[in-house]
């Protein structure tokens, strides 16, 4: 028998190993549903064809929940008058820092996209509504169709590395055995791929669209299956540690959330949907885009609360 | 040379009294609720043939530092003598370095940045040692230079059977438990 007793009544610290609450899987949600936005909208776009006017306006997503990510961030850290000193530093050690420069680099790239993604017409229209700032639009949307294959490059790079970040955040605190393993990058990558395609199946995009982004839905939610399965045989395979840490997702208390939320709900069911949907024997609903949004979010909060127990 | 701090805790003479954790926590003006440095008792075995380990517990300013390495701003650094110190005045609140750090040892202080153990740094420059070394009644902390094989804390190490918290964590504290 082992019994430990600490007496450090420090109500600060000592009920909650939680430092970090649901601000932060909130903001990996958002981040990596931005990046999946900036990567599938720009390849998209750069599809010879007809566009959905719907889908010229969605890459200006990306900014949007990127912007709601930050204020997520905001409303986590603590010493909020000194945020600005994220700003005053690049740690290369630091995630963390790669991260807030990264979510600073995302705003230039996705907006110039998103205006490159506009028509005339609808650049005229957002110029119109935008007032004196409407010329800067207009210049800005000029430039942005001149360069719009650099910038196309632009959004990709950035894009994964918004996906990609989002799980090296997590993955290189190896005091939480949970997340020392370097396959959550990649599955925080195709995770964000997977909501940002069901983002963009939830607005009116035209059928072949719709149809595309099924198709790369489903090798997603593949992709990340297999990588789910390998991250847990690597942990389960490994020290009694990583055997106790993959424990929690495989028998413990977050064994049912896991197994329902995000393998149910958030991979197997929409798989099948998307499936029988492509096949015509199903009609096309909302519903298999809405249940991916619910597993990947699920995904986010079990790892990051799970990582701290 | 470059100096090495660290600290012996002889769990042969604690008596977990809490001494260390009240002259901290005067000693550094902390808030309500808020301590650099904790006791825990540790109870092996099966009644009546039971062995009790009385330990006191703080950052063990590793060698190699997650949290430093963590810190997106560099308020969480390495200063004089390998101590690990956060500077206030960049400190967001951010928390990556507590939830880098293996052993619990960083908490958010009221104000917002976070907070930790300094070995009483302030101290040690002007020749004195640490609160908690310096209250300690039974005499079971020692501080000093590791890098001095003449100093005691090396001495002690050198000397007694001892143990790191966590040494599968690769952080090589330099808090050493002689048991």
């Amino acid at each position: 028998m082992t019994e430990l007793d600490v007496a450090r009544h420090n109500p600060l610290l000592d009920p909650r190993l939680q430092a970090w609450g649901w601000e932060i899987p909130v903001y990996l949600f958002l981040g990596g549903m931005a990046a999946g936005v900036m990567i599938l909208a720009t390849l998209l776009l750069a599809r010879p064809g007809a566009r959905s006017p719907a889908l010229r306006w969605l890459p200006f997503a990306a900014p949007g929940l990127v912007t709601l990510g930050m204020l997520a961030l905001f409303l986590d850290v603590e010493h909020k008058l000194y945020v600005w000193r994220f700003y005053l530093a690049f740690r290369w050690s630091s995630p963390m820092s790669w991260g807030a420069w990264i979510l600073l680099l995302v705003y230039p790239v996705s907006l110039l996209v998103a205006l490159a993604s506009l028509d005339g017409a609808q650049a005229g229209w957002l110029a119109s509504r935008l007032g004196r700032a409407g010329r800067l639009v207009e210049a800005a949307w000029a430039m942005a169709q001149r360069h719009a294959a650099g910038l196309r490059v632009a959004s990709l790079a950035t894009g994964a590395g918004l996906g990609l970040y989002t799980g090296v955040l997590l993955s290189t605190l190896a005091a939480r055995a949970l997340w020392s393993s370097a396959l959550l990058g990649p599955i925080f990558l195709v995770s964000g791929l997977s909501t940002g395609a069901a983002l963009l199946m939830l607005f009116p995009v035209n059928s072949e669209e719709r149809h595309l982004l099924a198709r790369w839905d489903l090798w997603a939610i593949g992709t990340e299956a297999i990588l789910l399965l390998l991250f847990l045989v690597g942990l389960a395979s490994g020290t009694a540690t990583g055997q106790a840490a993959a424990g929690l997702l495989l028998g413990g208390p977050y064994a049912t959330a896991f197994w329902l939320l995000v393998v149910g709900a958030g991979l197997a069911l929409p798989a099948l949907l998307e499936l029988l949907e492509g096949r015509r024997l199903l009609r096309v609903t909302p519903a298999a885009p809405a249940l991916v949004l619910v597993g990947g979010l699920a995904l986010r909060f079990i790892l990051v609360s799970a990582g701290q127990t | 040379m470059t100096r090495r701090y660290a600290m012996a805790v002889d769990t042969r003479r604690c008596v977990g009294c809490n001494a260390c954790v009240i002259s901290c926590k005067t000693e550094n003006d902390l808030p309500s609720g808020g301590f650099r440095d904790w006791i825990v008792q540790e109870v092996h075995g099966q009644f009546p043939s039971l062995t009790l380990q009385i330990r006191s517990e703080r950052c063990n300013h590793c060698a190699e530092t997650p949290c430093v390495a963590a810190c997106p701003t560099g308020a969480s650094h390495v200063a004089a003598g390998g101590t690990v110190l956060v500077n206030r005045r960049k400190c967001t609140g951010c928390k990556a370095c507590m939830v880098a750090c293996p052993y619990g040892a960083r908490w958010v202080h009221p104000d917002g940045h976070v907070d930790k153990c300094t070995f009483c740094l302030h101290r040690v420059e002007r020749g004195q040692p640490p609160a908690c070394v310096e209250t300690c009644p039974t005499r079971s902390l020692t501080f000093g230079d590791l890098a001095d094989p003449a100093s005691p804390v090396a001495r002690l190490v050198a000397r007694r059977p001892h143990l790191v918290l966590q040494p599968e964590a690769g952080t090589r504290p330099q808090v050493f438990f002689l048991t």
